[in-house]
């Protein structure tokens, strides 16, 4: 099954602990190696991004930085034999942080991708 | 303390969890603690999944779950090689043997924090040994290196979990008395005991792939499994064309595992199927996985050519988009470097989709007149195909009746005795026109 984990958390105002950088490496090396890891990265702050929304029939196109307190800090995709798997990874990632960047708070989010299993095909 | 129910399930599916994720290393590094006995080395880490169940339930579950498996386990392995050492130091007591023991059964303790990527390959390696007999071959290779309970193979290969277990004993008494231990194979064996890694990795794919025997047409966590291994494996060995060759052939099969199945749960050949519900991702993966394997020189290899046709199908967004004269061609190509009638059958299809039924029904004949397939529904289930396709619908059915009588699994029979009932209308309604 894939799952999409999303990492939110105030953008900080200096960069993370290198011992912590080293971590996810080999984190992302051991998920990887275990063939359950399948894409991940960065995001930059959202100052370069932008948001589009339609709202009573108007399209409209807004320049970054959003406004909330958290932003999107990172996303991996997996595939994993299922939640538990996928829970478990995202805690030795979340437990790198707790340990190793001293004040650091932030959640990650854990959502599975539908797949084609999950649609039936058309019984035309 | 009092466990209640719910702690213990928590308890339970966390184990299970980081045991399948921490299986292999555990398994790898108790295995070189234990002299290479990689039957030691299971027995010592079942032992540690018990002893793990039992102070988990009480203490609760430890901050950080995986390095405590892999200490645990190695106390398990330091404890059985010193109380092995005792009693050998007893039987010299007992036989005035007076040379001091030492070294051999001492664990290594600088081995202890050594990287384990060598161990790991080496479990590979040993438990795909082809001196053991294939059903243990598979069943090793899942317990030890994806971390499957017993159960959890009985359910994969739908036998009993008493046969199941038969498998490990008998994997693990084949490696006692063939003296196999954990070792990378000498350079002269390399390539051959690498094929026979591959063998077990796709064998344990195709048993997922089509299923042959029981009631579901696919096993798709089975699937699962062999994909992972294979990842595994090419992060390994990441410079041998045909463990790429492998990945790529999986992930572009696997790519199609959720169209293969209908709502109803009946089968849906390939041609039949919808392609807007086969996963792009995987296909992806496997076209580059292919790339990097063509680059390594494996253009010819049979993995990598069995890749290449099944991109072919990949690339195609509709059926009769189909490039058949170059699967036609690979076909030829892989039939020299893999001598197996399954090969000649599917090229006797593929030429029959490129040249007409003729010609594919010319080879099939052949194919029939080698005997290896007698009995394989397969053989009459072409048949059937290519002879709708000519035209001969009496001939189809008879043909896709006899397929379906000998089918053991039972999606597989339904869709051969739906052809048998109507071939002329499912060749006109499904069939590109030649």
């Amino acid at each position: 099954m894939r799952y999409l984990v999303l990492l939110k958390a105030a953008r900080p105002a200096a960069p993370p602990p290198p011992d912590l950088m080293a971590a996810i490496a080999t984190l992302g090396e051991d998920a990887t190696r275990a063939g359950v890891l399948l894409d991940t990265a960065g995001l930059a702050p959202s100052a370069e991004g932008s948001r589009l929304s339609v709202t009573a029939g108007q399209l409209n196109t807004t320049d970054g930085p959003f406004a909330e307190a958290k932003e999107m800090i990172s996303y991996a995709l997996y595939d994993v034999r299922g939640k538990a798997e996928v829970e478990e990874w995202t805690a030795r990632f979340m437990q790198a942080h707790r340990d190793l960047w001293p004040g650091w708070e932030g959640e990650a989010e854990i959502w599975r991708a539908f797949g084609p299993e999950d649609f039936a095909p058309p019984s035309s | 303390m009092r466990i209640v129910g719910a702690d213990l399930e928590e308890v339970r599916i966390r184990l299970e969890t980081v045991w399948r994720i921490e299986s292999g290393r555990i398994v790898a590094v108790l295995a070189r603690l234990l002299g290479g006995d990689v039957g030691r080395a299971e027995e010592a880490a079942q032992d540690t999944v018990v002893v793990a169940l039992e102070q988990w339930s009480i203490h609760g579950i430890p901050r950080d779950p995986a390095p405590w498996l892999m200490a645990t386990a190695k106390h398990r392995a330091i404890d059985v090689v010193r109380r092995q050492a005792t009693y050998v130091r007893k039987l010299q007591e007992v036989g005035r043997a007076m040379e001091s023991r030492s070294g051999p059964d001492e664990p290594d303790m600088e081995a202890l924090e050594e990287p384990i990527d060598d161990d790991l390959l080496r479990l590979i390696f040993t438990a795909t040994h082809p001196a053991l007999p294939a059903t243990s071959r598979t069943a090793l290779t899942l317990k030890v290196l994806a971390g499957l309970q017993t159960d959890e193979l009985a359910r994969a290969f739908l036998i009993s979990e008493s046969t199941a277990a038969q498998r490990i004993v008998r994997a693990k008494r084949t490696l006692l008395e063939q003296q196999i231990r954990l070792e990378l194979p000498a350079p002269a064996e390399r390539a051959e005991r690498l094929a026979a890694v591959l063998e077990v990795i796709y064998l344990i794919f195709n048993e997922g792939y089509a299923a042959t025997a029981g009631e579901d047409w696919t096993r798709p966590d089975l699937c699962a499994e062999a994909v992972r291994l294979g990842r595994l494996l090419s992060e390994l060995v990441p410079d041998e064309p045909e463990v790429n060759g492998l990945l790529a052939l999986m992930e572009l099969q696997s790519s199609r595992l959720g169209a293969r199945i209908g709502p109803g749960g009946e089968a849906v050949l390939l041609l039949d199927q919808d392609r807007t519900r086969w996963d792009r991702l995987l296909i992806r993966r496997g076209l580059a996985r292919l790339a990097r394997a063509e680059a390594l020189g494996g253009s010819l290899l049979p993995y990598t050519v069995q890749a290449r046709i099944a991109a072919c199908h990949a690339r195609a967004l509709r059926a009769e988009d189909t490039d058949w004269q170059r699967i036609a061609a690979l076909y030829t190509v892989l039939s020299y470097v893999l001598d197996s009638p399954v090969v000649e059958l599917n090229r006797a299809v593929a030429v029959g989709m490129a040249q007409g039924p003729v010609a594919g029904l010319a080879l099939l004949d052949k194919v029939a007149d080698a005997k290896a397939l007698t009995g394989n529904p397969q053989l009459p289930a072409a048949r059937g195909e290519l002879l709708a396709r000519s035209g001969r619908s009496e001939a189809a059915r008879l043909a896709f009746a006899e397929a379906a009588g000998l089918s053991r699994n039972a999606r597989e029979r339904d869709v051969l005795a739906r052809r048998a009932a109507e071939p002329a209308a499912i060749s006109a309604r499904t069939r590109p026109s030649p």
